[in-house]
Parts: C-alpha cells; sequence; structure tokens
C-alpha cells in the first residue's frame, strides 16, 4: 500500500488560492482605498499580528501571558531612542527593535519561567510593570510624560506624505505577512509537531524525548522579538510615545487576548476572524464609550463559557474548513485513513 | 535614624492592607486554584460600595463594613455559583479569561457609574490621631488599626482553615476534589464558600484601602499585583507566609519611596523579583514550593 503524508487539503487548497487573491487585493489598496481605509487596515494587521503571536503562546505553547504589553511597549521605546538619540532612520530600527527586545526577553524568561500557569500570567504582567515605570524614568525620551519623533525623521521616509502613508501601509502588511508565515513554516516544522505535542499533553510530550521546557522559552523568545517589531511600528505610525500609551494592559494584552478567544484558540485562523469580529463590533459601537468595552468583556465570557473553542473552532467542527495547511494527514492509496482534524 | 525607623513603620503598616489584598488571593488559590485576574477590581468595588453605604445612610466608612463585608461575601458566592465554577478544570485558560472579563467589566461599570474623579472616605478624627512611640517617631491611630485588622483576619483565616469543619472541607477540596465528593462534600458549594470568605476579606481591605487614599476605578490591577506579589515574596500555601509577604512588599516600597518618589511601585517590584530570582518558592514556604 502506497502511503505519504500530505499538509494539504480541499478547503486549504481553496483557502490558499483565496488568501494570495485577497493578499494581492490589499498589496493594492493605496489605488482602492482612502486615507482613512490605509490606517484602519494598518491597525487591524498589527492587531492580527499580536492576536497571532499571543495565539501561539497561549494556544500552542500553553503559555498564557498577560505581560506581552512588556514586549509591545520595549520594541516602541527602542525605536525612539535609536531615531531620537542616534537618528537611526525608523525603518531600520523596526529590525533592531525586533533584536534587542528578542535578546531581552532571554533573561526575563529565565525568571519568569519559575512561575508556572496562572502566576506565570501575573509574573509576566508584573515585568511589564517593570518595564513601564523604567521607562517613565528614563527623562531623556520625555519620562512619564513621554516624547514625539521629531519631523525630519519622519520626513527622510519619504517626502511626501501619500508616499509615506503608502510605505507604512506596505510596512504593516509586510509585517503581518511575515509573522503569519514565520507561524505557519513553525508549527509545520519538527517545532510545530512539538508544541502541538505540547499542547495535547505536556506529559506525553515529555515521554516522547521532547525538551518542553526548551521549546517553550524558544516560542516565548521569537514571540517577544516579533511583538517588538509590531510595537515599534504602531508608534512609528502614532508619532508620539508615552509609557501609559506603550505598555497599556488594556490595548497590547487585554484586547488582543479577547480577539484571539472570540476567533478561536489554538487555530492560526482564529486571530484574523476576531479581529474581523473585533473592528466590526468597535465601528459600530464605538461612540458607546465605556459601554463598548463592557459589552466586549462580556462577550469573551459568554465565548469562553458557552463555545470555548471561538467561532473559527465551530466553524472547524461543524463544516471542517480550515485555510492554512497546518494539519498532517497520511494518504493511502488515495484516500486518508487518518486524519485528525478536530484535534490539529 | 528616627528617618529610616520611620519610612520603615510606615512601610510594615502598609504591608498589613497589602497582605489583606493577598489573603484573599491566596485562600482562593489554595483551595480552588484559581487566579482571580479580577481580585483588585473587586477591592475597587468594595471601595465605592462602602462610598454609596456612607453618604446614603450617613454611617462612618468603620460601621459601613457591617453592611459591605456580607454584601461581598454574597457576591463571591454567587459569582462563584453563576460563573467561575463552570471554569473549572485542567486548563488554566478559561478561569484566567473570564476573571480577566470582569475586570473590565467592573472597571467600566465603575467608570460609568461614578466616572474617573478620585473619591476618598472620610473616618473623621481617627484618620489625624497619632500615637507617640518614642521621640521622633510617631504612628497614626488609622494605620494602626488597619495593621491590627489585618493580622486579625490572617489569624481567622488561620483558624478557619485549621480548626473548623468548614476550613477541614476547603482543605479536603484543595487535596483532592474526587475524594472530597466521594466523602458526601458538594465541591461547587465548598467553592462557592471560598470565594465568598475571600471576598469578605476583600470588602475589608477596600474598606481601609479607601479611608488610606484616594481611589478611581483604574488602581485595581495594582491592588491585584501587590496581593501576588506579598503571596510570591511569603511562600505558596502559608496564611503567615502571605502576611510577611505583604510587609517586606510594604517595607521595600517605602525604602524605595524614601530614595525618590518615583521609585516607590519600581522598588516593591524589584523586591519581588529579586526574591523570585534567588528563591522562588518564596521567604516562608511550608516545605514544597
Amino acid at each position: 500500500m502506497n502511503v505519504h503524508v500530505t499538509f494539504a487539503s480541499r478547503s486549504s487548497r481553496a483557502g490558499m488560492a483565496l488568501c494570495a487573491v485577497a493578499f494581492v487585493a490589499l498589496i493594492a489598496a493605496p489605488a482602492w482605498g482612502g486615507r482613512d481605509d490605509l490606517q484602519l487596515l494598518s491597525e487591524m494587521y498589527c492587531y492580527v499580528a499580536l492576536a497571532s503571536l499571543w495565539n501561539l503562546l497561549a494556544g500552542y505553547a500553553g503559555l498564557v501571558s498577560v505581560g506581552q504589553q512588556a514586549y509591545v511597549g520595549l520594541g516602541a521605546y527602542i525605536l525612539f531612542a535609536f531615531a531620537i538619540l542616534a537618528g537611526m532612520p525608523p525603518l531600520a530600527a523596526i529590525a533592531l527593535a525586533g533584536i534587542i527586545s528578542a535578546a531581552v526577553a532571554v533573561p526575563v524568561s529565565g525568571l519568569v519561567f519559575r512561575l508556572r500557569g496562572h502566576y506565570f500570567a501575573i509574573g509576566t504582567w508584573i515585568v511589564a510593570e517593570v518595564f513601564r515605570l523604567t521607562a517613565s524614568q528614563v527623562s531623556v525620551l520625555g519620562g512619564g510624560s513621554g516624547t514625539s519623533l521629531p519631523a525630519a525623521l519622519i520626513i527622510a521616509i519619504a517626502p511626501s506624505r501619500q508616499l509615506r502613508d503608502f510605505i507604512e501601509y506596505w510596512v504593516a502588511l509586510a509585517l503581518v505577512g511575515a509573522v503569519l508565515l514565520l507561524i505557519v513554516l513553525l508549527l509545520r516544522s519538527r517545532y510545530g509537531l512539538a508544541l502541538k505535542a505540547i499542547r495535547d499533553s505536556e506529559l506525553a510530550a515529555t515521554c516522547n524525548g521532547i525538551d518542553v521546557r526548551r521549546t517553550k522559552i524558544l516560542v516565548y523568545i521569537v514571540t517577544a522579538g516579533a511583538a517588538a517589531m509590531i510595537g515599534a511600528f504602531i508608534f512609528l505610525q502614532r508619532l508620539r510615545i508615552s509609557p501609559d500609551a506603550a505598555f497599556s494592559v488594556n490595548d497590547w494584552t487585554a484586547f488582543v487576548i479577547f480577539i484571539t478567544v472570540i476567533g478561536g484558540i489554538g487555530r492560526i485562523e482564529g486571530p484574523i476572524v476576531g479581529t474581523i469580529v473585533f473592528f466590526a463590533l468597535r465601528q459600530t459601537l464605538a461612540d458607546l464609550g465605556t459601554f463598548y468595552l463592557l459589552m466586549l468583556g462580556a462577550v469573551a465570557i459568554a465565548v469562553m463559557l458557552a463555545a470555548p473553542k471561538g467561532i473559527w473552532g465551530l466553524v472547524v467542527e461543524k463544516l471542517g474548513w480550515q485555510i492554512f495547511p497546518l494539519e498532517r494527514r497520511v494518504i493511502a492509496d488515495g484516500s486518508t485513513v487518518a486524519g485528525n482534524a478536530a484535534k490539529t | 535614624m528616627t528617618d529610616w525607623i520611620n519610612v520603615i513603620l510606615q512601610g510594615v503598616l502598609v504591608g498589613g492592607l497589602y497582605a489583606m489584598f493577598a489573603a484573599g488571593l491566596s485562600l482562593i488559590f489554595g483551595v480552588m486554584r484559581l487566579v482571580n485576574i479580577a481580585h483588585g477590581d473587586l477591592i475597587v468595588l468594595a471601595a465605592y460600595l462602602a462610598l454609596v453605604a456612607t453618604q446614603t445612610l450617613g454611617i462612618g466608612p468603620l460601621v459601613s463594613l457591617l453592611i459591605v463585608v456580607p454584601l461581598m461575601a454574597a457576591v463571591g458566592y454567587a459569582l462563584q455559583r453563576l460563573i467561575l465554577n463552570r471554569t473549572l478544570g485542567e486548563d488554566l485558560l478559561p478561569p484566567l479569561l473570564v476573571t480577566f472579563g470582569l475586570s473590565v467589566i467592573i472597571q467600566n461599570g465603575l467608570l460609568a457609574l461614578f466616572t474617573a474623579d478620585d473619591r476618598k472616605l472620610q473616618a473623621g478624627a481617627i484618620e489625624v490621631a497619632t500615637v507617640r512611640l518614642f521621640e521622633g517617631v510617631y504612628v497614626g491611630l488609622l494605620p494602626l488599626l488597619q495593621f491590627a485588622v489585618a493580622v486579625a483576619v490572617i489569624a481567622a483565616l488561620q483558624f478557619v482553615f485549621y480548626r473548623t469543619a468548614l476550613g477541614r472541607a476547603f482543605r479536603a477540596t484543595a487535596d483532592s476534589p474526587e475524594v472530597a465528593r466521594l466523602m458526601g462534600l458538594d465541591n461547587r458549594h465548598v467553592f462557592a464558600l471560598a470565594m465568598a470568605l475571600s471576598l469578605a476579606v476583600v470588602a475589608i481591605a477596600g474598606v481601609f484601602l479607601a479611608i488610606r487614599a484616594d481611589f478611581d476605578p483604574s488602581i485595581g490591577p495594582a491592588r491585584l499585583i501587590f496581593g501576588f506579589e506579598a503571596v510570591i515574596i511569603g511562600g505558596l500555601g502559608s496564611l503567615w507566609g502571605t502576611f510577611a509577604g505583604g510587609l517586606v512588599l510594604g517595607v521595600a516600597q517605602a525604602i524605595g519611596a524614601h530614595i525618590n518618589p518615583g521609585w516607590q511601585i519600581l522598588a516593591g517590584h524589584i523586591a519581588f523579583l529579586v526574591i523570585l530570582a534567588v528563591r522562588p518558592e518564596g521567604l516562608f514556604a511550608k516545605g514544597r514550593a
């Protein structure tokens, strides 16, 4: 009998084709969208990226962090520091922010990995608070009240405002594309297989020879670096930084968690679906102010209690769709003999 | 010299308040492995309940405890029975996410009802009364009372835990929920009682917080973090350890604030991280981490 392993399924082939079409349409967005559309899309890309990274952490590696704002803010501050103090071009500083933050995550992981489960979650939050309070002591970057990027650095990106908008939009798209690609490749690699094993049972994973701790630390460091690049970009676009905004637990963690859970945790499509729902809610209800946040909290609780796998979890359960080819299937004589669609 | 004695004394007294933040957190974690992210916001909720009670009934903040404590205990029982019991299990995420959602709901609910203005409970003459310990060292009567209450709360929890049938039920359920059920305990009820007790402590902490300093709807998460730090510094599984953890945190913050007012909170966090680095099981852990 002829047996081989494949990732793709009929729905993932259709899904990838759809993604390719959507990606081309999004690259061309400056041709069809206005300035507001581009900004909204950029913001959505940032949330898709942050939620995907959190999903990798919590949904796959079992590391429930409520302190990702530490790296969003750190990345943003690194960009501002190198741009303002060393005159570095901001776009180059985005990459540097990723590298430095990943390096910072190495010793931090040594500390927070001493805590387990829920305590890990709050431990990461305290690290973020330490970063925030430290940033407010740095007087060359405006201390507690923050600072702005000098206009000369912005103009150096591109001479006209329109071209700058386009470039920033494409950078956002490239960043989210890179994050998604990184996650897909990671999950398809042997590390991905290890991560799924860890997610399903740490004990069984350890018994199969997986170094659980090392794999988790690796994921923690990679997501820290990537979140920092997203953070650097977000504040490059905002032009202004302050410790409270850069290290906001609501903006960079609470919303990100709600997006992931509403969309579907543990599935790569989840954060994308969740971001669309989150922004649809926000565009229609934002006028209600605090009431909107109240509702968001309630929706997240309701989803967790009633449909813990989120919207995309329901879609997979009912329709068996998967857009990204991540699941290993064993094919024999041209027909699937074993696939665990419900679990992977 | 008296300068530093004062600083450390103030730290110790504030530490009593932190120990009360921590005791409720430690209690429910011990019984049902649940970390309540909304813990700090519930402290603030208790402060607002006391505010409403004092304003509408014209009673003092300390008398308002008679209303706020049973009310918060009832909230805790209902919260656990209706929502949180459904999130308990192997998976860490549901309780974390649900209490995170609750935190956002409480914060924004209070914001909508009471605005972001600073509030404070007025306790009258007791607020400014001081006791002279010796030349140059005075302590406020109120911080002293608060500290005494913190000691009493920890002692009472210790008594409940190790000397009563309820405490036996808590410990049994914590050790093995399945066996506890076989012995005829209703876990859902036991967990709900644990949450009720936790929020009764939260209510006391909230009222003292509200007398001591200004509060607004956004200060909850920082109280959660202080409580959490006290639990870890003291070591899991020991109530008096948690109390000592609160004092260590209070003193660290007081020393930080004395050196530079901007370093108060940071000094507390750093003390926490140092202890995590050198003695992750906490200063006063019971045997196992």
